[in-house]
C-alpha cells in the first residue's frame, strides 16, 4: 500500500557488533522489488546503515547523539552480530570505532530510547556463530545468551512498544525476513503474539525447512545420501536438520531458486539458539541404534521407526539409484495415460 | 575530536567509525600543515574465529570459517576446502574445481561491483565537491543510497548472485564447495539459465559502467589509452571515474610500497586464470609461502617475542597490552609489508594497462580501482567460458575419507586480495588454525622494525582540509583498498 509523502517516515538505525556483516550483504539481495523501492513504500527511512549512509566518523557519532536526545525520533533500533561482553565483562573486545565506547553500552543506550529493537540474524538474537566453541568474547545475543533469556539487554527488557526484542534469526537471514519484519512494525501489524517461542517472526518461523524441499521424495521412502553431492534425503546420514528447523527457506527461496537444501547440503537449523554447537561434526548424523538422534518436530520416535523400516521396504528402484548419485539417474517413468 | 600532539605544530585526530567499508575501522592520524604525517589503524572488533574452530572435527571449518565474514564468506569457504583438501591429499573434479571457480568469480565480481558503487564512489557525491564540474552528474548517479547508478548497481548484485542461488543454494553462507568439489551438479538446463543471467549482468555493465564491451576494457594496455578514454572513450560511469580521477589527481594518491603479492585466482588444469606470485621494484618473482610470518608487536596478542609462520602461530588477546593498538596481526614476506587484492593480481598477472599505471606512478586510489574495473571485465569474461565447460553426467565431488594427524595451507583469492588458511589436525581435531586474511597484509600495524602497514604507508601525504574532522582524501585512500574488517582480525 503507498504510502503518501507527507506521512511521517519509520526511522531505522543499524548498528554492527560481532558479527560478519552477512545480514546487511544478504539484506542488499533483496528483489522484486528491489531494497530501496521496498522501503520506500513502506515509507521506511534508515537514519543510518553503516554500508549504504553518506555519513561517517564524526558525522556519523553526532547523529547517534540526536536519536539519544530525541531530536530524531528511532522507530526500530536494528542490531547485526552478537553482542561482546569481554574481556572480563568490559566490552572492549569491540569498542565503536572513534568513539572510545564499547558498542554494547552503545546500544544499549539506544535501546533504551527505541521504539522497537529488532536483532538482525542469529548472532544478534542468541549469540550465534560469534557465540562457538571457547567463546573467546563472551558473545551473546541482544536478549538471549543461546537459548537463555537474558542477554545484552536483559530478560525484563522491552522496547517503548512494550515488544521484547524481535529475533529475526537465521545465519545470513533472509532479505525478506528483515524487510518483512520491518513493514510489519512500521504497519503496526506485528505484536507479541506474533513472535514464536524464540520471539521469532512467525510469519517465516511457523514453517519448517522441510516445507517443500524438493528432496522429500527421498525423505518419504528413505532413500539417503551416502556423500557430498548425492540428490538424496541428508537427514540419514548428511546431518540435515530440515525436518526440525524453523524456516521457509524451501518455500521462499534464496537468491532466485535457492535454498541450502537445494544447493545439495544439509540444513544445520541456523535459526535456532545455540545452532553453532550441535555436539557433533555439522555433516553427520548423529545415530542410536541406526535412528537419528534428532527426529522430526512433532514426531513420535515409535512411529518415526516403524514409518521409516516400512518406508525403508517399499523404496522405489528409481530412488533408490537416484540417492547415491548426484545426478537422476532413473527418470519417473511415464505412464499412457490413454491405455488405461 | 583533534587535540595538540606530542610535537610541535602536529594535531591528532581520531576517525571513525568508517563507514561503507566492511566492518569495523578507526584510523589515528598524525597532522601536519595540512597533510598526515603519520597514520596508526586500527581494527577495533575481534571475535576470535581462530579459537572457536580450535577442537574441532576439522570439517567444522566449512561452516564456521565462512562466517568470518558476510561479504567473502565463498572465498573464505574456499580457502577451508583447500586446506581439508590439502590434509585429505584430495583433487577436485574438473566439473567440481569449473563450478568453484563460478562461485568464487561471482562473489569477487558482486565485492568488485558493490564497492565501486555503493562502497567507493558515493564520497564524491559529497557537497564539498558542489563546485567541480563534474559534481551534478556524479550526485544524480552516485549519492548515497539514493544515486540511481547505485540503486541499479544493487539491482546488477542481486541478479548475478542468482548464479549462487543455483550453484551453491544461496549466499552468503554456503555448504556447497567441498574439498571435493561441489555439493550441487548442473544440469543442461542449468548451463543456459547461468548463461542467461550472465549475459543479464553483462549488458547491465556494457551499457552503465562501461559503455562499451568487456573486451574492449580487459584490452586496455596503456595509459595513454586510458587518458584517451577520458577524453573522448564511451559514456559511462567509468569515464566519469576516470574525470573525477585527472581532476583530483587520484593517480598521485595512496601510494603504498608498490610490493604485491597474489596466491593465484581460479585454478585451471594447468595454470590459474591469474598468476600466484610477487611483484616488487626487482620485477615479477614466486611466492614463497614458508617466508609469511606474522608480528604481534603492536598488535594486542600475546606472543610477542618473534614472529610466527602461521602453522605455529598463535592468536590469544591480551586485552591489558597498552602497547598494541589493533586487533589485527602484521603479517610480512620475507620481512616486508605487502599489498594484495586487484591490483596485486593484475600486476603478478602482467596485466599491461596496470603494469603501465603503477610502474610510471606508483600504486595510487587511481590504479587499485581501475584494477579492480578491469578485473571485473577479464573475470566476467572467463564466468561465461566456464559455464560452456560445466559438463553434466561426469562426477562433482571427488570423496575421500579423513586422516587422523596432518597439515595444509588453502590459499585463494577474495576480491580484496589472498587470503590463506592453515590447518593442523591432530588426533582427528583441529590443533591450530591461523589465518592470514587481504586486510590483515593491507592494513596490518606496525611491526617489530616499526615499518608501517601497506595502508598507514599510503596514508601519509594525504591532504586535509582546514577543519575536517573525517579527511575526505584519507576516506578515498582507505576505501581504494576496499577494506574488510571483519576478516582482518577474524
Amino acid at each position: 500500500m503507498p504510502v503518501p509523502p507527507e506521512a511521517t517516515p519509520f526511522n531505522v538505525l543499524w548498528i554492527q557488533s560481532g558479527g560478519c556483516g552477512g545480514c546487511t550483504m544478504s539484506m542488499l539481495c533483496a528483489e522484486a522489488p528491489d531494497l530501496a523501492t521496498t522501503l520506500e513504500s513502506a515509507n521506511i527511512r534508515f537514519l543510518w546503515h553503516p554500508t549504504l549512509s553518506e555519513e561517517t566518523g564524526a558525522e556519523a557519532v553526532a547523529l547517534f547523539e540526536q536519536v539519544l536526545d530525541g531530536t530524531l525520533r528511532l522507530d526500530a533500533l536494528c542490531v547485526e552480530g552478537a553482542m561482546l561482553r569481554g574481556p572480563k565483562d568490559t566490552g572492549r573486545f569491540h569498542i565503536l570505532a572513534g568513539t572510545g565506547v564499547p558498542t554494547i553500552d552503545w546500544v544499549r543506550r539506544l535501546a533504551a530510547v527505541a521504539e522497537n529493537v529488532v536483532a538482525v540474524g542469529t548472532c544478534a538474537a542468541y549469540g550465534g556463530v560469534t557465540a562457538a566453541g571457547a567463546n573467546p568474547t563472551d558473545a551473546c545475543g541482544l536478549q538471549y545468551d543461546g537459548r537463555r533469556e537474558g542477554g545484552a539487554l536483559g530478560a525484563a527488557f522491552r522496547s517503548r512498544s512494550g515488544l521484547p526484542v524481535i529475533n529475526v534469526a537465521g545465519c545470513p537471514t533472509h532479505p525478506n525476513w528483515v524487510t518483512e519484519t520491518l513493514m510489519l512494525l512500521a504497519a503496526g501489524l506485528l505484536g507479541a503474539d506474533d513472535l514464536d517461542v524464540y520471539r521469532r517472526p512467525r510469519f517465516y518461523a511457523d514453517h519448517l525447512v522441510h516445507h517443500g524441499c524438493p528432496r522429500n521424495e527421498y525423505y518419504e521412502y528413505k532413500a539417503s545420501a551416502e556423500k557430498m553431492s548425492d540428490l538424496g534425503c541428508m537427514m540419514e546420514h548428511l546431518g540435515c536438520l530440515g525436518t526440525q528447523a524453523h524456516a521457509d527457506c524451501n518455500t521462499r527461496l534464496w537468491n532466485g531458486e535457492g535454498s541450502c537444501t537445494r544447493g545439495g547440503y544439509a540444513c544445520i537449523n541456523c535459526t535456532a539458539p545455540e545452532f553453532e554447537e550441535p555436539g557433533h561434526a555439522f555433516v553427520e548424523t548423529p545415530k542410536i541404534a541406526g535412528f537419528p538422534v534428532g527426529l522430526p518436530t512433532d514426531m513420535p520416535k515409535a512411529w518415526f521407526v516403524a514409518l521409516s523400516s516400512l518406508a525403508k521396504a517399499a523404496t522405489p528402484e528409481r530412488l533408490r539409484l537416484n540417492a547415491t548419485s548426484d545426478h537422476v539417474v532413473r527418470p519417473p517413468a511415464v505412464r499412457d495415460i490413454k491405455r488405461r | 575530536m583533534s587535540d595538540p600532539g606530542a610535537s610541535e605544530g602536529t594535531t591528532r585526530l581520531v576517525v571513525g567509525p568508517f563507514n561503507r567499508v566492511e566492518g569495523d575501522l578507526e584510523v589515528r592520524l598524525e597532522l601536519a600543515q595540512g597533510r598526515v604525517e603519520a597514520a596508526f589503524v586500527s581494527s577495533p572488533l575481534f571475535r576470535g574465529f581462530e579459537r572457536i574452530l580450535e577442537g574441532r572435527d576439522p570439517r567444522d571449518a566449512l561452516v564456521i570459517a565462512p562466517r568470518i565474514c558476510g561479504i567473502c564468506s565463498v572465498s573464505q569457504s574456499h580457502a577451508a576446502a583447500l586446506a581439508l583438501a590439502g590434509v585429505q591429499g584430495l583433487v577436485p573434479t574438473d566439473n567440481g574445481r569449473v563450478a568453484t571457480n563460478l562461485i568464487v568469480a561471482t562473489e569477487n565480481v558482486a565485492d568488485h561491483l558493490t564497492h565501486f558503487h555503493v562502497f567507493f564512489m558515493p564520497d564524491f557525491a559529497r557537497a564539498l565537491y558542489a563546485e567541480r564540474p563534474w559534481f551534478p552528474r556524479v550526485e544524480a548517479r552516485f549519492k548515497a543510497a539514493q544515486g540511481s547508478a547505485v540503486r541499479k548497481a544493487l539491482e546488477t548484485r542481486t541478479t548475478l548472485l542468482h548464479v549462487l542461488g543455483l550453484l551453491a543454494g544461496r549466499w552468503p553462507h554456503t555448504l556447497a564447495i567441498q574439498p571435493g568439489g561441489v555439493t550441487r551438479g548442473a544440469d543442461a538446463r542449468d548451463k543456459v539459465r547461468l548463461a542467461a543471467t550472465l549475459g543479464a549482468v553483462r549488458r547491465a555493465l556494457e551499457e552503465g559502467l562501461f559503455g562499451a564491451k568487456l573486451e574492449r576494457v580487459a584490452e586496455l594496455s596503456t595509459r595513454e589509452e586510458l587518458d584517451r578514454w577520458r577524453a573522448a572513450g564511451p559514456e559511462g560511469d567509468f569515464r566519469l571515474f576516470l574525470d573525477i580521477a585527472a581532476d583530483l589527481d587520484l593517480g598521485r594518491m595512496g601510494r603504498a610500497y608498490d610490493r604485491y603479492l597474489s596466491y593465484g585466482a581460479y585454478p585451471g588444469a594447468e595454470m590459474p586464470l591469474y598468476a600466484r606470485g610477487i611483484f616488487t621494484a626487482a620485477g615479477p618473482g614466486e611466492v614463497d609461502t614458508a617466508a609469511i610470518a606474522e608480528d604481534h608487536t603492536h598488535a594486542r596478542m600475546e606472543h610477542r617475542s618473534r614472529p610466527h609462520h602461521p602453522f605455529d602461530g598463535s592468536t590469544l588477546p591480551d586485552a591489558e597490552d597498552e602497547t598494541g593498538y589493533s586487533w589485527c596481526k602484521a603479517p610480512r614476506l620475507n620481512g616486508l609489508p605487502f599489498e594484495t587484492g586487484a591490483v596485486a593480481r593484475q600486476m603478478v598477472d602482467g596485466q599491461p594497462l596496470i603494469r603501465d599505471l603503477v610502474l610510471r606512478e606508483g600504486g595510487s586510489v587511481l590504479a587499485r580501482v581501475v584494477a579492480r574495473l578491469v578485473e571485473t571485465a577479464r573475470t566476467l569474461i572467463a564466468m561465461e567460458r566456464w559455464v560452456h565447460e560445466l559438463t553434466p553426467g561426469a562426477p562433482w565431488c571427488a570423496q575421500g575419507s579423513f586422516p587422523n594427524h596432518g597439515r595444509a595451507a588453502g590459499l585463494t583469492e577474495a576480491a580484496r586480495g589472498a587470503l590463506g588458511h592453515w590447518l593442523r589436525v591432530e588426533n582427528g581435531r583441529i590443533a591450530g588454525y591461523q589465518i592470514i586474511a587481504p586486510t590483515t597484509w593491507n592494513f596490518s600495524p606496525r611491526d617489530g622494525a616499526g615499518m608501517p602497514g601497506p595502508l598507514e604507508a599510503a596514508l601519509v601525504g594525504a591532504p586535509v582540509r582546514q577543519g575536517e574532522t573525517t579527511p575526505v582524501a584519507v576516506q578515498h585512500i582507505v576505501r581504494s583498498f576496499d577494506p574488510c574488517m571483519v576478516c582482518t582480525v577474524h
